[in-house]
């Protein structure tokens, strides 16, 4: 069996004599017979550090890694610099805990410190949080944040990510807060029904953009709308296209969260990703989780702290604004690295080059028979219809490796393009669709 | 000195190759105006910089870290490679079941493992942290309680030693909170809570061993008067380090749980994530789990509960903290898991036994996994507070012990040595926590200074919160 166990035999011994008891099962005592397992754990025994690698890489070999991807619906995959990596596998940044004494987690705190003022910066926004959980989670903490006595009634759009709309549809059935699905129009969110429907009862307007279809909203007409009633205006970004596209704030956002894994975080199955989640100042002390602020050390030095605690859940138990305590500090290093990195430069370049392959591709699938369903402006993401039906169009790309758009239905693709994809990736795939065309 | 400020503009790294396709550039009043300021620097002056970072920042492979309720044992570096292998990192999550199976089967085998060591029937990996998993917790007893229209059960009963987090997540699902008064020796008064339950009672939230490390003897009564009320009891997993292997929270009566993986299943902590909350439960609640449960034999698949509370987070949860905590529980097994529980106990019993000659334990009798000191007299008699021994711990390159928690207790010190610390590390750190004993009599004043060897000492945390600077604001 595998053990992290380093007290020897001896060191039992002397340990139990210091204590004043003769064994081990005695520092059970106090449990009652009666609740304690009889016979053991039915489990397998443990292994060496040998088996269980060799255990483990069996598993990871029974999935397939597809080297050619145009899948993204959530998560993207990226180009990941070395440095980030590098600096996210060292030890101590690994294996330190949430920053709760200063004076030796600087490092950590500073690193967070400088992510919150990137986030500011990317998304035009005031105040940052150290992140939470990931996109959906900050959508669904974002809604919850807008709430007030009088105002209970959260508006989401339904271009948003599947799985975000339902994440928040989860979180108001715990607050109560009541959830307004904002319909479809053309791919984007239907302007007249939030005419026609918002009231003075409404809370929050949220909208993703580039929405789930790669499309780009009307979002400054949404915030106005928003605000006409005295409503909240919550945009979830693609922090990529925050190289290219107006910030939430010029759009007139008061809240703005997205998913960070675009920035630096492997796709890994689907996590762990990050959440950001900045807003205006004025809504600074309704941010839910940690922020970290810079002070002074009782020699002057500047340092950097927790900060505005009187929200959270330690001091303030049911009355705190969330129950989150935790954030994903190692995802948002790898964020603050990524983004350093990239420099503006950079992350243009990026949003620019996933913007232009999106297109190309779109362009050479509409070339042999697909309709690209994007009436306006996209970014990285778009959909194609066609009378072949996805799934057998993806199977011819898989069995050449490449992993196909994300099917929404028998005929209709979402594809992705980001700065991995390269132009004869983009070929190929217009060709095998094409010769398959021929083959129908 | 913050990246920003070692930032020169023309400076960069060479990460991408020139656009291959025509540039595409976007219009129509969508173009980003506002200037985008983002630090320019070259890769050296990067790696440097969080290396001097690394420098300013403590964990658990820098020295002993007995932080009481966050079981800060060792992170086995085979967990972190195994969770980097290719075929974990690069697989999309929407790529097609067959695609995926090696992910299925870790999710499917966690779960069996977890299961067993917990006495649940199902699990779910898709809360990202404890908070969420309680969150998550307390939705599938109101999805139950609302599935047999008692939706008059609102409330939920948390002992006034729980952690924050319990009455914070009972608060965002939806309940009102009714604390009860623990006994002295912080277990639950039977008598209160009698008081406390009945038609209104949705459940109650329970660590057990309990904050104070005191393992509740009175359990299985406790569990019986919830339930007999027709509440359901939710067991907070933050403290399973001291019982894997002896008892069961399922046997114990409770009907659903989270698990800290990043505690008790050893993931690194990352500096305050990502960690993992899953949830079991028994199978009078499987029905309302979150989306996306593992099911199959030989081929994997996913399913959705019938009456599915929905969605929690995006896709399946922090996954590689699923593969960390399943590396680690291969490899202790079947024996390796209770004796991780019950070394993490000998050490606290230790620990405690070489302190109690000169520290107040707040309750002084055999202990599980961690215990609690009570510096009241010491700050009486000298005005040494807990907040100045754990600086002085900082001195010495001890991570101090949870602080002024549970809030039973006054000038708490919570220690939870874990069972990953060997006896002379032990040794080591009861001759500073005596020695700090001795300086407090002989010379308070220096530990109210107190860190003086750290990178900076103690901070102004009232201006922090007060004019609050939460960015570098870019000239």
């Amino acid at each position: 069996m595998g053990s992290y166990v380093p007290v020897t035999e001896k060191d039992r011994e002397e340990m139990l004599q210091r204590i004043g008891i003769d064994s081990m099962d005695d520092l059970f005592s106090m449990i009652p017979d009666d609740v304690k397992i009889k016979g053991g754990l039915d489990l397998p025994g443990g292994m060496s550090e040998l088996q269980v690698r060799r255990a483990m890489e069996k598993m990871a070999a029974k999935n397939k890694v597809f080297p050619v991807m145009f899948r993204g619906a959530g998560a993207y995959r990226h180009f990941i610099p070395s440095i980030v990596k590098s600096v996210i596998s060292n030890e101590t940044f690994l294996t330190a805990y949430t920053p709760y004494q200063a004076e030796i987690s600087q490092g950590v705190l500073q690193s967070i410190f400088e992510y919150q003022t990137m986030i500011c910066e990317l998304t035009g926004m005031d105040v940052s949080n150290a992140s939470v959980y990931d996109g959906a989670t900050a959508a669904a903490e974002a809604v919850a944040m807008c709430r007030d006595r009088k105002k209970k009634k959260a508006f989401v759009s339904m271009t948003a990510h599947p799985q975000v709309v339902d994440t928040v549809k989860t979180y108001c059935f715990g607050n109560e807060m009541e959830l307004v699905l904002i319909p479809e129009k053309d791919g984007v969110t239907d302007l007249d029904f939030l005419k026609e429907n918002l009231d003075k009862e409404t809370a929050c307007v949220y909208i993703q953009h580039p929405n789930y279809y790669g499309n780009l909203e009307d979002a400054s007409a949404v915030g106005e709308l928003a605000h006409e009633c005295k409503a909240k205006f919550i945009m979830g970004v693609n922090p990529i296209s925050l190289g290219l596209l107006k910030t939430p704030r010029e759009y007139g956002a008061d809240v703005a969260v997205g998913d960070g894994q675009p920035l630096g975080l492997p796709l890994a199955f689907g996590g762990p990703y990050l959440g950001f989640m900045s807003c205006t100042s004025e809504m600074m002390r309704k941010l839910p989780g940690r922020i970290v602020g810079e002070t002074k050390d009782r020699d002057g030095r500047t340092g950097y702290v927790l900060t505005l605690q009187a929200r959270e859940q330690h001091i303030r138990r049911e009355k705190a604004s969330s129950n989150i305590c935790s954030n994903q500090a190692l995802c948002a290093l790898a964020v603050g690295v990524y983004l350093s990195a990239m420099g503006a430069e950079g992350l243009r370049d990026a949003a620019c080059q996933c913007t232009s392959k999106a297109h190309y591709l779109a362009e050479g699938l509409s070339r042999i028979g697909f309709t690209v369903e994007n009436k306006g402006e996209f970014f990285h993401e778009f959909v194609t219809s066609s009378d072949r039906s996805s799934s057998e169009v993806l199977k011819v790309l898989e069995e050449s490796d490449i992993l196909g758009g994300y099917p929404l239905d028998e005929s209709r693709i979402l594809w992705c393009c980001t700065e991995m994809n390269t132009k004869e990736e983009m070929d190929t795939v217009v060709r095998i669709l094409e010769g398959g065309a021929e083959s129908c | 000195m913050l990246i920003f400020e070692k930032s020169k503009k023309g400076r960069h790294l060479s990460l991408l190759p020139p656009l291959d396709v025509p540039a595409v550039e976007l219009t129509g009043g969508n173009q980003r105006e506002q200037e985008l300021h983002l630090p320019e620097v070259s890769e050296n002056e990067l790696s440097r910089h969080y290396s001097e970072l690394a420098k300013k920042t403590h964990g658990v492979n820098d020295g002993f870290y007995p932080l009481g309720s966050c079981t800060m044992k060792y992170n086995p570096k085979i967990n972190d490679e195994m969770a980097g292998l290719s075929g974990f990192t690069e697989v999309h999550p929407l790529q097609p079941l067959h695609t995926v199976q090696g992910c299925l089967e870790v999710l499917q085998t966690a779960e069996r493992y977890l299961s067993e060591i917990t006495g649940m029937d199902r699990m779910t990996f898709q809360p990202a942290a404890g908070a969420h998993g309680e969150f998550t917790g307390l939705l599938l007893m109101k999805a139950y309680h609302h599935a047999r229209n008692e939706q008059n059960r609102t409330k939920i009963i948390v002992p006034d030693s729980a952690h924050g987090t319990n009455p914070a997540s009972a608060a965002m699902a939806g309940y009102s909170v009714v604390s009860i008064p623990s006994r002295e020796d912080g277990c639950v008064d039977l008598e209160k809570l009698r008081e406390a339950v009945g038609e209104d009672t949705a459940g109650l939230m329970l660590t057990n061993p309990n904050t104070v490390g005191l393992f509740d003897k009175n359990i299985l009564e406790i569990t019986r008067i919830v339930h007999e009320a027709g509440g359901l009891c939710y067991y907070d997993g933050a403290n399973l380090n001291a019982v894997m292997g002896t008892v069961r929270p399922g046997d114990m009566g409770f009907d659903v749980i989270h698990l800290n993986l990043h505690k008790t299943f050893s993931t690194p902590h990352g500096g305050g994530g990502p960690g993992s909350g899953a949830v079991g439960c028994k199978n009078l609640l499987a029905e309302f789990l979150p989306v996306d449960l593992t099911e199959g034999k030989g081929a994997y698949y996913f399913v959705d509960p019938e009456h599915s509370i929905g969605r929690v987070k995006s896709f399946y949860g922090n996954f590689l903290v699923v593969v960390r905590a399943l590396t680690y529980l291969l490899t202790l097994g079947k024996e390796g898991i209770p004796e991780a529980s019950t070394h993490a106990v000998l050490n606290a019993n230790y620990m405690m036994a070489c302190l109690k000659d000169k520290y107040t334990m707040a309750y002084d009798e055999i202990c599980m996994h961690e215990f609690v000191m009570s510096l009241k007299d010491l700050k009486k008699d000298t005005g040494v507070s807990a907040l100045d021994i754990s600086k002085g711990l900082l001195d010495n390159g001890i991570h101090p012990p949870t602080m002024y928690f549970p809030l039973i207790v006054e000038e708490a010190l919570m220690v939870e040595p874990t069972e990953t610390e060997t006896k002379e590390t032990l040794d080591e750190a009861v001759e500073v926590f005596l020695q700090l004993y001795e300086t407090a009599h002989k010379d308070a004043e220096s530990l109210h200074l107190a860190p003086l060897h750290t990178p900076i000492t103690r901070l102004d945390e009232v201006e922090a919160a007060r004019h609050p600077k939460l960015r570098y604001e870019i000239i």
